[in-house]
């Protein structure tokens, strides 16, 4: 057993390496594998090294993480919450972004204006919701779970109201709620990758708590987890991470849901393999929908949450119908 | 030296007070029984004493140290929780459910050892469920669930295991074979404390019993002494005939309606 998932994440981690240097090569300028190791060896054309270092690199590797980034949130609020529609979006992150966002887009704010409005707004937003649910020293995850809808809803509204006062800015406002790493510059991987990679070390800390936390809260406590610290850690550390990714790709559905599932199905539900394995295929799922977002209707390119959601869904059901017929079959 | 000592417990939840002020001490690895109508506080004494809620006063102590000065890990060490509500919605094998019971003497990166292990397969094989190692919780029977977290409880290998109405939901097959179990464990040094339902199970296999009425204990001793009209009449406000359970040599209760219902002998 243990043998075979370390073949898994062998081959999962060999496919996230092929994809990465797939997707640099792939694109309106084709770009060899040969010329790419050249380029990072030091050597290859200006103008390929230019395209590979400063456009293609950077995006790769900001979706790759922003992938991993997504997974292990998903993963880790799946478990919190008990919930398996649960994903990083569910405490109303998403729907704060997108108001940042639109803010800063009638502002007509540049990059970092909007990334910053939409990193601002979705901790602001988890925030409200994490002190309603909080009576005494407990949080309940169910009210979370309903503040955060209600919240998102509103939020949606205000949105859509924005949008048919700023009729102009429409479509820059839709296509970023779509999201997608086509701004993506180094500037935004130079921040976004550390808050992502030691926010998800940290919450990865504490997987066997959330193991126990799974079979139940009260029992968890009863076997030596400080469950409120954890449920708070959990939170704040996946809310950042969270608010980071979509500050740089915009609101990208279907990952951090589907991807925490697919790896369940693959490694099993114990959260210290579960948690590794969903960054790595969470990475790998993500670099490759971005490059498809960019090859599909060449020379445009389409909003990655298209690509997650259209690619995503049909393949996250195929694997439950196989799961009821694997469970039918006992 | 006691096991369990509780000194003059107080617990509100908000303004209603639930625990009145509460006592006691044990001193042996017994098998104690809570009894008590609904509402009584039998749920919340034991939340107190696991130190699941915190007591607005009073005091309890685990082997003469004070569950204050407990970090939740180190409690975890001496009390094992069988709660009432269990969630089952999750893919663990019931070998990974019970390895959970060990997380009270694993540090945080440490992966589990030999130790751990002989452990976890011992009292899987006391509990009789390591025929279930591999498979999912949510395949077994109540029953075979029960006995898979009281085995998550016992590898905490803990000096106190409280169990919320262990029984209450399982059919008397299963209520006698886990009561039965359960009391072999007081012979290894357990200190059993369950809240039951039912009276007559409670009398037939608990050393002492204790009737909780409106947040305090109303009465305490051994079956016998315990389970008598009055006792039963002030707790439940109901009327019973008492016989004697011809095996155990306990109290047996049947409700009578006013004292005048004719028994109907079959």
């Amino acid at each position: 057993m243990k043998a075979r998932k370390s073949i898994y994440f062998t081959l999962t981690f060999l496919l996230l390496v092929f994809t990465m240097l797939l997707s640099i090569s792939a694109g309106a300028v084709k770009i060899p594998l040969q010329e790419i190791l050249n380029i990072f060896l030091g050597s290859g054309s200006e103008i390929n090294r230019k395209i590979v270092l400063s456009l293609r690199l950077p995006r790769v590797i900001e979706s790759a993480f922003v992938g991993m980034g997504l997974s292990v949130v998903g993963a880790f609020f799946q478990g919190l919450l008990r919930n398996p529609m649960a994903d990083p979006y569910v405490l109303g992150i998403s729907s704060g972004a997108a108001f940042g966002a639109t803010i800063a887009i009638i502002l007509g704010l540049g990059i970092f204006g909007l990334s910053f409005m939409a990193f601002i707004t979705s901790l602001i937003t988890v925030f409200f919701v994490y002190t309603i649910s909080k009576s005494g020293i407990r949080v309940s995850m169910t009210t979370m779970l309903l503040a955060g809808i209600a919240i998102s809803a509103f939020m949606s509204a205000i949105i859509s109201l924005l949008m048919i006062l700023n009729h102009d800015q429409f479509s820059r406002i839709v296509f970023w709620t779509m999201g997608g790493f086509g701004l993506v510059s180094w500037n935004q991987v130079i921040y976004s990758v550390p808050v992502i990679l030691i926010g998800s070390f940290v919450m990865y800390v504490f997987s066997r708590d959330v193991n126990a936390i799974l079979t139940g809260e009260e029992v968890a406590e009863h076997l030596g987890v400080n469950t409120e610290l954890v449920k708070k850690i959990i939170l704040i550390i996946g809310s950042l991470v969270t608010a980071t990714a979509v500050s740089v790709g915009g609101i990208i559905g279907f990952v951090g849901l589907i991807v925490p599932h697919i790896s369940r199905l693959i490694v099993g539900p114990d959260n210290r393999v579960l948690v590794p394995f969903s960054a790595i295929a969470g990475a790998t799922f993500l670099t490759f929908a971005d490059l498809l977002a960019r090859i599909i209707l060449k020379p445009m390119e389409i909003p990655i949450g298209i690509i997650t959601a259209t690619f995503g869904g049909p393949f996250f059901l195929y694997l439950l119908i196989r799961s009821k017929q694997k469970s039918e079959g006992m | 030296m006691s096991i369990l000592k509780v000194d003059n417990l107080y617990f509100s939840y908000g303004e209603k007070e639930v625990l009145k002020g509460i006592s006691f001490s044990v001193d042996k690895s017994i098998m104690l029984g809570i009894i008590g109508a609904n509402g009584s506080g039998k749920t919340t004494l034991l939340k107190n004493i696991s130190g699941y809620l915190k007591p607005k006063r009073g005091d309890v102590a685990i082997l003469e140290k004070n569950v204050k000065d407990f970090t939740i890990k180190e409690k975890a060490r001496y009390i094992g929780y069988v709660p009432q509500d269990m969630v089952y919605d999750f893919e663990f094998t019931c070998y990974d459910i019970v390895m959970m019971g060990r997380i009270p003497y694993l540090k945080r990166f440490q992966s589990e050892r030999k130790e751990d292990k002989d452990i976890v397969r011992e009292v899987m094989e006391i509990t009789n469920t390591w025929q279930f190692r591999d498979k999912n919780i949510k395949e077994l029977s109540g029953g075979e669930r029960q006995r898979v977290y009281i085995a998550r409880a016992l590898a905490q290998k803990p000096k106190i295991l409280l169990m919320d109405e262990p029984v209450s939901h399982l059919d008397i097959k299963y209520q006698i074979e886990i009561l039965s179990l359960v009391k072999n464990l007081t012979l290894k040094g357990i200190l059993v404390i369950s809240v039951l339902h039912d009276i007559n199970l409670a009398s037939q296999f608990c050393d002492e019993i204790f009737i909780m009425k409106d947040g305090k204990i109303m009465v305490s001793g051994n079956p016998k002494k315990v389970l008598t009209f009055e006792n039963i009449k002030l707790a439940f406000s109901i009327e019973v005939e008492i016989f004697e359970n011809p095996f155990t040599r306990t109290p047996y209760i049947f409700p009578s309606l006013n004292g005048k219902e004719k028994l109907k002998v079959v």
